[in-house]
């Protein structure tokens, strides 16, 4: 009956295979990753194979890193810049949430927002927002109103869209049961169809929350200010790329808060929607 | 509840109790592709029925089952639930759907309250607590009433919107294929419980469903649908005794139900 030995080519049987890359732990890929990149930047530019102007060596941009992060904890004018870039961004998302929202819950819950404002919305959706803003500075001017008008603006959409798709996410199960219930409109609004709705807003915000940083740092290149993006111009046209490497790594810390503000509120309030990963896109 | 003992056998003549439905004359045609749902359709359940409406897909059932649950008006006709006529949703109807559609935001017992809450408010809500786990109990879910509808089976959802269902005590449950999402077994499980809690309940209840056995196994009454238009074509008694098992699906006369109603159901297919 067992002839069958072990070791036998008639013994093996087909397992899954994982590869050894595969295998590796989350934050041992993360490490090598970082060091074979910085290897290989440090490597190029020692060798002098690129310009010292084009791209600094990791040691002067971590030089420069240290010098710009002491600035900034010590509360020097970086700090302002970076206080005042921050605002722009958290006066943005928040005016670009409740201009969004509204507009979403009037094209997800009227036929007239549905039929005559969404059209309006995807032809001003699909035009490049980044070229309003020298309107916004003519109309705004050179302060923090034109950069956060024009991160709201660059904002908005995602937020509209994800809305209005997350009011339409209610299966027609679900609004048969509420209407069986007596449920009213508002009813229906509140306790159904803005829950289910509430992970598309998510996604939305997400969106917005890179989009508001664009804007932003956009609106400082080309309008000048006291901001973060201001000063990375400034050290750009000084050639001083490690210090325009440096003020974009602060710079991308601020994304992150922001992004991962959202994340955090996502697990909060969307607790039962577990097919979300943290952190991920979507 | 009311202490009139269940007719095991409710045969025409042996039924002495109320009629709880009214319908009669119901049509309706939907105006766009002058597409008639349904024609003149009578139906009268009375209490304590269990009454089925089988028939292929666009047959009016569905159509039949929303008119009759207050949420679509008919073309023509009278629907009279209890003495007053059905002009919107109303809490005397209690409906179960083919999905369980409980929120997932919700715990279960939270969701079974869902009803009362819309109606009558929190508060009222909270003071109906007590039924609600009673029904859990009920059910056999009595431990999952603060579990979040994600941590249940599909046969356990669905046995947490029978308690939605039953909260507000209905006095006609309208059920829409209520079982079909389940795999077979459980399916077949439900359907006794169904049978179960509708007998202690003395309920009246008036399911669709596409299941030829589930409808003989679980109906006083059938009712065979045909489309173009939507009609009703034969009103056929049940009569296998009551309590119904699953072993009378083996029987001969389970078989000449089963068998008639599929002619019934075939004449539509050929022609």
């Amino acid at each position: 009956m067992s002839d069958l030995s072990a070791g036998t080519p008639e013994d093996t049987v087909w397992v899954e295979h994982e590869a050894f890359i595969d295998r590796i732990p989350r934050w041992v890929a993360m490490t090598a990753l970082f060091v074979i990149v910085v290897g290989i930047w440090d490597l190029v530019t020692r060798l002098g194979w690129v310009s010292n102007i084009i791209l600094p060596t990791p040691g002067e941009t971590l030089e420069d890193l240290i010098f710009v992060g002491a600035n900034l904890i010590a509360g020097g004018y970086m700090f302002e810049a970076l206080w005042t870039t921050t605002l722009t961004v958290i006066y943005g998302f928040l005016i670009a949430l409740a201009i969004g929202f509204s507009l979403g819950l009037l094209v997800g819950e009227t036929k007239f927002g549905e039929r005559a404002v969404m059209p309006y919305l995807v032809a001003i959706d699909t035009m490049p927002k980044v070229a309003f803003a020298p309107l916004f500075i003519a109309w705004l001017g050179f302060d923090i109103a034109s950069k956060v008008a024009l991160a709201a603006f660059i904002a908005t959409f995602p937020i509209v869209v994800s809305t209005a798709a997350g009011l339409y996410a209610a299966s027609e199960n679900e609004r048969m049961l509420f209407k069986s219930m007596g449920a009213t409109r508002l009813q229906t609004l509140f306790r159904l169809k803005l829950p289910t709705g509430l992970p598309y807003l998510f996604t939305g915000l997400k969106i917005a929350a890179v989009g508001v940083m664009a804007g932003a740092i956009t609106g400082e290149f080309l309008g000048g200010g006291k901001g973060f993006g201001a000063l990375i111009r400034q050290s750009a046209s000084q050639l001083d790329t490690p210090r325009v490497f440096a003020l974009i790594l602060y710079l991308s810390l601020l994304g992150l808060a922001l992004y991962f503000t959202v994340v955090w509120a996502q697990r909060r309030l969307v607790f039962w929607n577990k097919s979300d990963r943290p952190g991920g896109i979507g | 509840m009311m202490a009139e003992p269940r007719i095991p056998n409710p045969g025409p003549a042996a039924d002495t109790a109320r009629p709880v439905y009214e319908i009669s004359r119901v049509s309706k045609t939907y105006a766009r592709n002058t597409l008639t749902a349904l024609s003149d359709v009578h139906l009268t359940i009375q209490k304590g029925e269990f009454v089925s409406v089988i028939g292929a897909s666009g047959c009016g059932k569905s159509t039949l089952l929303k008119i009759m649950a207050g949420l679509m008006p008919p073309t023509t006709g009278r629907v009279v639930l209890n003495g007053r006529p059905v002009t919107g949703p109303r809490p005397d109807i209690g409906m179960m759907f083919q999905q369980a559609t409980l929120l997932p935001w919700k715990t279960t017992i939270e969701n079974i309250l869902l009803p009362i809450e819309m109606r009558e408010g929190r508060a009222a809500a909270r003071e109906a607590v007590g039924r609600a786990e009673d029904l859990l109990q009920l059910v056999g879910l009595g431990a999952f009433g603060q579990a979040y509808p994600g941590e249940l089976s599909g046969g356990m959802a669905q046995r947490a919107s029978i308690c939605r269902m039953l909260v507000t005590d209905p006095a006609m449950l309208l059920l829409d294929e209520p079982f079909s999402a389940l795999d077979e077994l459980t399916r077949d499980f439900m359907n006794m419980e169904l049978q179960r809690i509708c007998m202690e309940r003395g309920a009246t209840a008036f399911l669709v469903t596409h299941s030829l056995a589930e409808a003989v196994i679980l109906s006083d009454r059938i009712l065979v649908m045909q489309a173009r238009p939507g009609r009703v074509v034969e009103d056929v008694a049940i009569d296998l005794p009551r309590p119904r098992t699953l072993d009378m699906i083996n029987t001969a006369r389970f078989g000449e139900i089963v068998g008639h109603i599929r002619d019934l159901l075939g004449k539509e297919a050929f022609q």
